[in-house]
C-alpha cells in the first residue's frame, strides 16, 4: 500500500505525459486561420460558462496565450481522469494508513533497493512511513488531490490540459518521495525534484518573460539553500558514517561537544551541521534572505501556487527540522538561529503583505510569514506545534489560493485588488469560503490555525530558549499584521464599488462545480482541522502520537511549559490583536475609504520601503546577478581572451605567423605538422632505445 | 574466454569496416554513400555489441587486470603489445563503443560531402580510442593516445565550420607541448624500469626528485586534454567548429583520456609527487568550476557555452580524483561517464536544431517547446542531467565527488560546491532563451520536432541517464575494487616513502 501512495501520482506523470507529448492533434487552433474547427461544437458540450470565456481578452496580462482551447479532447479527458483518479486513490489510502500508522502507531520501513555503494558510503531507496510521514502524506495527498480536482475547471480554457495535470502529479511524486525518506539523500531526491516540478509549474506558461524569469530565479535561489544543505549532508556522513535516519540519531547523542574543522575553524560540529542543512530548509521554504523566489513564483497559475507554494513544498524545510528534531535538540546554539530567523522572516513577511495590490502576493507573504511561525516555533522545540501549524495551514492557506483563484477565475485573470471591489453577491460561495479561510488564518477560535498559531506562541513564550520571548514578540506583532491584511484583502476584493469594467463585472460568475468541490472539502479542513485534531498533535498524550519521531530533551519541552505555565493574557494576546487587526482593517477600507491613501503618502518612506519588498530583489540584483554577468563577460573577453590566449596559442602564433606567412592551406599543414611530429617522436623513442637499451 | 582475445577484436573490429568500405564502396554515387553509412553503421553497432561481452566477462571482485593478452613485440627493449582492462578502464571501453553508432546516426543526413572519408575516420578513431584505454604497455599506450588526435584533426579540419584553421591551430600547440614532454617522461621511466609494461612500472619506486619531474610532464599531457584550466581555450573553439558527431566524441571521450592518464599513471606510479601537487590540482580545479561557469553565463553560441560547461565538469573531476579517497575517485570516474553521455547528448541537441537552421547563435532561437515539444524533453533531460538532478547520472558522480572532497578539504568542498548554483544558472539560462518564451521568427516557426531516427538516438541516452542516475550501482560495482586497491597502492608507497625519509612533505 505504501508503494502504491507514492508511485501512482508517478504513473499518471508518465501517462499524462505521454498524452501530452504523443495525444495526436493538439486542442491548439493557430492564432492566424483554423479557429473553426474547434468551435462549432464549442456550446453543445455542456461547458455554457466557459464558452463565454473564449471571447477576447487575450490582453490582459497574465493568460497571454493567444490561443484558447476548444473543448477538452479524449486525450485531456483520459489525462484529467488518470491523473485526479491516481491521487484521489492515493489520497484515500494516505488517510488509511494516518490512522493505522500514526493513530494506531505501527510505524515501518520498506526497502525497495540499493542506491549507491561506494567505500563507508551505503543508501538505500526506501519508504519510511511513521507518524511523521502519516501527518506529511495526509497533507501532500489530500490538497493535491483536491488541486487536481480543481485544476480540471481552472485550466479548462488551456490549450495544454494533459501537460499541467502530468507537472502536478510529478510534483506529487516528488513530494511523497521527500516526505517518506529514509535518508538525507533521497530526501535530497524529493527536494530537488519539487524544485523540478515548481520550475516547469511556474513556468507553465513559458511565452511570458516573467514566468521564464520566476522560474528560474525559484530554481537558483533554492540551488543556493541546497548548496548548504549537500554541505550538511556530507558533514553528516563525515560524523556519523551514514546518511541514514537511525544511524544519524543513534549517534547524536555523542556528538555534543565534538569539533569540526570547516573550512579554517574548529566549531562545534552539531552547530555548524544543523545550521548547514536550516540553509536548505530556508531555501526551500523561503525564509528571510532566500525568500525572493516565492512573490515571484506567483507567475505560476493558481493551483500550483495553493499545492506547491502554500500547502505543501515551501513546508518540506519546517518537515526537515522536525524530521532531524533527534539532531536540532543537541545543537541549541542552532536552535536559536532558527527561531530567530522563523520569527524575523513572520514579521518581515507580515509588513509586506499588507502593502500588495496582487491578491496572489498577499496570499504569499502571508504564506511566507505564516512559515516563520513554523520556524520558531522548532526553533523553541515546539516540533509538535510546528507540525500541527504545517498540518491547519495547508488545508486554510489552500483554500485561500483556490478561492483567489476562483475570484480571479471570476473577473477574467484579474489579480490586482485595486480592480476589484463589490462582486461578493455574484460569487456567494468563493466570498463564503474565503472568510473562512481567513479566520482560520487569522485564529479566530475554534477555527483551524486558533490552535495551532495559539500554541506556537505560548510556547515561544513559555520556552526556556533565550529567543522565546523575543520570538513571541514578533509573533504577536505579526499577528496583528496577518488579520489587518486578511481583511484588507476580503474587503478590497468582495466590497466597497466595483473597480473594475463594467463588462467584465457583468460578466462575473460563480466557479464550476468541480471547482467549488475542492473549496468545500479544504474550507471543513480549515474548520475541523483545528479542533479535531488538537489534542493528537500538541495535546497532553502528543508524545505517544509522535512516538520516536520527534524527540524533545526535557528542559527543552515548551509546549509542555505552554501547557501548564503560561499567564492569562498570552494566551489572549493573540485574539486581541487580531481583533483589532480585523477593526483596524474595517475602518481603513471600510468606514473611511480614503484613509489608505493618506496614511500612505504621511508615512511615504516607510510605504516605499514596505511596497518595495524592503529592496531585498534590487540588494540581490547589484550583488550577485549584475555581478556574476560582469565577472562571466570581464573573465571570458579579458581572461580568456586577452591574458591565457593572448599569451598562450595568440602570442606565439602572432610570432610565428611571420615566419610561416606564406603557409596558404594551414589547416592540412597543421595536421602533416602534427603527424609529423609524432613519427619523429616515435623515432626518436625507437633510436634511443636502441642506442641504450 | 581467456583464450579468446576479445579485446583485440573489440579494438581492431572497426578497422574491418574500413576495410569494407574502401574494398567495396568505390564512387560517389548516392547508393555508394548510402552503403558506406550502413557500413559504418553496423560495423560500430557489432563492436559495441561485442564490447558488452567485455562487461559480461569482468569479475567486479577482482581488481587487477582482466582479459589480458601478451605477446612479445620488441623483445630486445622490453616492449610487448600488452592489452588488459580493469574497474578504471573498463567502463570508459564500453563509453567509447556506445557513443560510435549514435554518432554514425547523427552524421547520418547532416554530414553529405565526402561521407566516405568522414565514416573512415570516425572508425579509425573507434580503434584508437578503445586501444588507448586497453594498452598495458607505455609504447602501444603512447601510439594510440597521440594517434587519436590525427583523425580528430581531420575530422574538424575537413568537415568543421568557417574558423577551423584557427581551432586547429590551438589544439596544435597545446596538445604538441603536452606529448613532447610526456614522451621525454615515458623514456625517463623506461629508463628507470628497464620495460615499458605499465604494470611493472606501477610497481616500481622511483625517487623523490624524479617523480616530481616526470609527474609535471604527465600533468602537462593530460591537463590540456582534460581540459584544466587555464590550457582550456582550445576547447570551445574546437567544439564550435567541429561537426556534431565530432563534438560529441570530443566531449565524450577524448576529455575523459586526461583523466584516465591521471588516474592510470600520476597516482599510482607517482604517488609522492600526487601527494605533493594535490593542492595544485585543486586549486587550478577550483578555479576552472568557478571560473568557467561565469564564463559560459557570458557566452552568445551554444555549442561554446556547452563547452565551457565541460571545463566545469571537468573540474569536478579532477577535484574528485586527488581527494584520493573511495568516494572522489569513484565519484570522479562516474561524473567523467556521466558526463560523456550528457554532454555528448547536448551537443547532439545542439545539431539538431543546427541541422535545421544552420546556426549556433543562441538569439536566433527562442520558443521551441512550442513547435518542438519532443526535443524540449529531450533538451530539459539532458539539461537536468547535466545540472545534477538526483535520479540522474549527473547527481550521483557530483554528489561522490563531493563527498570525497569534503573528507579531505572542506574549503574544496565549500568552492567546488558553488558549481551547484552557478551550473544551472548557464543551463537554464540558455534553455530559456532556447526553448521558451514566445516563437515569432519565422524560420524558427518552420522547424520541425525529432524526427525517427533523431529519437532513436536520444533513447539509449536518456535510458541509460536514468539508470545510471536510479541504479548505479551497476557501474559503482564494476570501479569501486580496482579504486579500492589504487587507493591502497597509494598509501603503501607513500607510506613506505615517508617511513624511510624525510617526512616534512606530510603537511597538507
Amino acid at each position: 500500500m505504501e508503494v502504491l501512495v507514492v508511485f501512482l501520482p508517478l504513473l499518471a506523470f508518465l501517462v499524462a505525459g505521454s498524452i501530452a507529448l504523443f495525444g495526436g492533434p493538439k486542442a491548439e487552433p493557430a492564432h492566424a486561420g483554423g479557429h473553426g474547427h474547434h468551435d462549432h461544437h464549442g456550446h453543445d458540450h455542456g461547458h455554457g460558462h466557459d464558452a463565454h470565456a473564449h471571447d477576447e481578452h487575450h490582453d490582459d496580462g497574465h493568460d497571454d496565450h493567444h490561443v484558447v482551447a476548444g473543448p477538452p479532447t479524449v486525450g485531456d479527458r483520459a489525462a484529467q481522469f488518470v491523473t485526479t483518479g491516481a491521487v484521489l486513490l492515493s489520497a484515500v489510502l494516505s488517510w488509511v494508513l494516518f490512522f493505522d500508522v500514526a493513530v494506531g502507531g505501527h510505524p515501518r520501513t520498506i526497502e525497495l533497493m540499493s542506491w549507491m555503494r561506494s567505500g563507508g558510503l551505503d543508501v538505500s531507496w526506501a519508504l519510511r512511513v511513521d507518524q511523521l510521514t502519516a501527518v506529511m502524506l495526509v497533507v501532500v495527498n489530500t490538497v493535491s488531490s483536491m488541486v487536481h480536482l480543481y485544476s480540471i475547471g481552472y485550466m479548462a480554457e488551456d490549450p495544454q490540459k494533459p501537460r499541467f495535470m502530468g507537472y502536478l502529479s510529478l510534483f506529487t511524486f516528488a513530494m511523497l518521495m521527500l516526505v517518506t525518506a529514509d535518508n538525507l539523500v533521497q530526501l535530497f531526491f524529493g527536494w530537488e525534484g519539487v524544485g523540478l516540478a515548481s520550475y516547469l509549474l511556474i513556468n507553465f506558461w513559458y511565452e511570458k518573460p516573467s514566468a521564464n524569469n520566476a522560474a528560474i530565479k525559484a530554481f537558483l535561489v533554492n540551488r543556493v539553500g541546497d548548496f548548504g544543505f549537500v554541505l550538511g549532508i556530507f558533514a553528516i556522513f563525515v560524523l556519523t558514517g551514514s546518511v541514514q535516519f537511525d544511524a544519524i540519531f543513534a549517534k547524536a547523542p555523542e556528538l555534543v561537544g565534538q569539533k569540526l574543522h570547516f573550512l579554517s575553524w574548529n566549531v562545534d560540529a552539531l552547530t555548524v551541521t544543523c545550521l548547514l542543512l536550516f540553509i536548505g530548509a530556508m531555501g526551500k521554504s523561503a525564509q528571510l534572505g532566500l525568500h525572493t523566489w516565492l512573490p515571484d513564483a506567483m507567475e505560476g497559475p493558481t493551483p500550483v501556487s495553493a499545492l506547491i507554494h502554500a500547502a505543501t513544498m515551501v513546508t518540506a524545510g519546517v518537515f526537515m527540522v522536525c524530521r532531524l528534531s533527534p539532531v536540532f535538540e543537541y545543537a541549541p546554539t542552532a536552535l536559536e538561529i532558527v527561531a530567530v530567523v522563523g520569527a524575523l522572516t513572520a514579521f518581515v513577511a507580515a509588513t509586506i503583505g499588507f502593502t500588495q495590490f496582487d491578491i496572489k502576493r498577499v496570499i504569499a507573504y502571508s504564506t511566507m510569514s505564516q512559515l516563520g511561525y513554523m520556524f520558531f516555533a522548532a526553533g523553541v522545540s515546539a516540533y509538535g506545534a510546528a507540525m500541527f501549524h504545517l498540518f491547519t495551514h495547508a488545508f486554510f492557506k489552500a483554500l485561500l489560493f483556490l478561492g483567489a483563484g476562483s475570484v480571479i477565475h471570476a473577473l477574467h485573470h484579474e489579480q490586482d485588488m485595486r480592480n476589484m471591489g463589490g462582486v461578493w453577491r455574484k460569487i456567494p460561495f468563493t466570498y463564503a469560503v474565503m472568510w473562512i479561510g481567513n479566520l482560520a488564518l487569522a485564529g479566530l477560535p475554534f477555527f483551524a490555525g486558533y490552535y495551532s498559531k495559539d500554541m506556537i506562541l505560548e510556547a515561544a513564550f513559555a520556552s526556556a530558549s533565550p529567543v522565546g520571548k523575543f520570538a513571541f514578540a514578533l509573533g504577536i506583532a505579526a499577528a496583528l499584521l496577518t488579520a489587518f491584511y486578511s481583511w484588507r484583502l476580503l474587503f478590497m476584493t468582495f466590497h466597497g464599488k466595483p473597480r473594475m469594467e463594467k463588462s467584465v463585472f457583468d460578466h462575473a460568475h460563480e466557479s464550476p462545480i468541480v471547482m467549488l468541490i475542492p473549496l468545500a472539502v479544504l474550507a471543513v479542513g480549515a474548520l475541523f482541522a483545528g479542533f479535531g485534531f488538537h489534542e493528537l498533535f500538541i495535546g497532553h498524550s502528543m508524545e505517544h502520537f509522535w512516538g520516536k519521531t520527534i524527540l524533545v530533551l526535557a528542559d527543552n519541552n515548551s509546549i509542555e511549559a505552554a501547557h501548564h505555565h503560561t499567564p492569562g493574557w498570552v494566551k489572549l494576546a493573540p485574539l486581541v490583536v487580531g481583533l483589532i487587526g480585523i477593526a483596524l482593517a474595517y475602518i481603513m477600507y471600510m468606514a473611511i475609504p480614503g484613509l489608505p491613501e493618506k496614511v500612505a503618502t504621511t508615512f511615504r518612506g516607510v510605504h516605499q520601503f514596505l511596497y518595495n519588498k524592503w529592496y531585498f530583489d534590487e540588494l540581490y540584483d547589484r550583488l550577485f546577478v549584475r555581478t556574476a554577468k560582469y565577472l562571466g563577460y570581464g573573465l571570458w573577453k579579458s581572461g580568456d581572451g586577452a591574458v591565457i590566449d593572448g599569451v598562450g596559442p595568440d602570442g606565439i602564433a602572432a610570432v610565428t605567423r611571420d615566419v610561416a606567412a606564406r603557409a596558404s592551406r594551414l589547416q592540412s599543414g597543421y595536421v602533416y605538422h602534427y603527424a609529423f611530429a609524432m613519427v619523429i617522436g616515435v623515432v626518436l623513442l625507437v633510436a634511443w632505445l636502441s642506442v641504450f637499451g | 574466454m581467456a583464450s579468446w582475445p576479445l579485446l583485440s577484436f573489440t579494438t581492431f573490429l572497426p578497422l574491418a569496416g574500413v576495410a569494407l568500405i574502401l574494398l567495396f564502396c568505390r564512387g560517389n554515387t548516392p547508393d555508394v554513400v548510402r552503403n558506406v553509412r550502413y557500413v559504418a553503421l553496423w560495423t560500430t553497432v557489432i563492436t559495441f555489441v561485442l564490447s558488452l561481452f567485455i562487461w559480461f566477462n569482468f569479475d567486479p571482485r577482482n581488481p587487477g587486470y582482466q582479459l589480458v593478452e601478451k605477446a612479445e613485440w620488441i623483445p630486445e627493449f622490453g616492449i610487448s603489445y600488452h592489452m588488459g582492462v580493469d574497474g578504471i578502464s573498463m567502463l570508459f571501453v564500453i563509453l567509447s563503443t556506445f557513443l560510435m553508432p549514435l554518432c554514425i546516426l547523427s552524421s547520418w543526413e547532416a554530414v553529405q560531402t565526402r561521407v566516405k572519408e568522414y565514416m573512415i575516420a570516425f572508425l579509425v578513431l573507434e580503434t584508437l580510442m578503445v586501444g588507448m584505454f586497453c594498452a598495458l604497455d607505455f609504447v602501444l599506450f603512447y601510439m594510440f593516445f597521440e594517434g587519436v588526435l590525427i583523425p580528430m584533426f581531420l575530422i574538424i579540419g575537413v568537415w568543421g565550420g568557417a574558423r577551423r584553421v584557427y581551432a586547429a591551430f590551438k589544439f596544435f600547440l597545446y596538445t604538441l607541448l603536452g606529448s613532447v614532454l610526456m614522451l621525454l617522461a615515458i623514456l625517463a621511466m623506461y629508463f628507470a624500469a628497464g620495460t615499458t609494461d605499465i604494470p611493472t612500472i606501477t610497481a616500481t619506486h622511483f625517487p623523490r626528485n624524479m617523480q616530481l619531474w616526470l609527474w609535471l610532464a604527465f600533468f602537462a599531457s593530460f591537463a590540456v586534454k582534460v581540459p584544466m584550466w587555464p590550457v582550456h581555450t582550445w576547447l570551445p573553439d574546437a567544439h564550435v567548429e567541429a561537426p556534431t558527431a565530432g563534438s560529441v566524441i570530443l566531449a565524450g571521450v577524448l576529455l575523459k583520456m586526461g583523466g584516465y592518464g591521471f588516474l592510470r599513471f600520476n597516482i599510482p606510479m607517482l604517488p609522492e609527487a600526487t601527494e605533493y601537487f594535490a593542492p595544485m590540482v585543486y586549486a587550478l580545479s577550483i578555479v576552472a568550476v568557478i571560473y568557467t561557469s561565469l564564463v559560459a553565463l557570458a557566452q552568445e553560441d551554444m555549442k561554446k557555452l556547452i563547452a565551457y560547461s565541460s571545463v566545469a565538469h571537468m573540474g569536478f573531476v579532477t577535484i574528485g580524483m586527488f581527494a584520493l579517497n573511495q568516494q572522489g575517485i569513484e565519484g570522479s570516474i562516474f561524473t567523467m561517464l556521466s558526463h560523456g553521455i550528457v554532454s555528448g547528448a547536448l551537443f547532439l541537441c545542439v545539431g539538431v536544431v543546427y541541422d535545421r537552421l544552420h546556426t549556433r547563435e543562441i538569439a536566433r532561437y527562442g520558443g521551441l517547446v512550442k513547435n518542438m515539444p519532443k526535443y524540449a524533453v529531450v533538451f530539459l533531460f539532458m539539461t537536468m542531467a547535466s545540472v545534477g538532478l538526483p535520479g540522474t547520472s549527473g547527481f550521483v558522480g557530483e554528489f561522490l565527488v563531493l563527498l570525497g572532497a569534503f573528507r579531505d578539504n572542506t574549503w574544496v568542498a565549500f568552492l567546488a560546491a558553488t558549481g551547484l548554483i552557478l551550473g544551472p544558472a548557464y543551463a537554464l539560462w540558455l534553455f530559456r532563451r532556447v526553448v521558451y518564451g514566445k516563437l515569432v521568427k519565422a524560420d524558427v516557426r518552420a522547424m520541425f520536432d525529432l524526427n525517427t531516427r533523431e529519437v532513436a538516438i536520444f533513447l539509449p541516452l536518456i535510458v541509460v541517464v536514468l539508470w545510471m542516475g536510479v541504479y548505479p550501482n551497476s557501474f559503482l560495482n564494476v570501479t569501486s575494487a580496482s579504486v579500492g586497491q589504487l587507493i591502497q597502492t597509494y598509501q603503501t608507497k607513500l607510506a613506505a616513502a615517508q617511513g624511510g625519509a624525510d617526512v616534512s612533505v606530510a603537511a597538507r
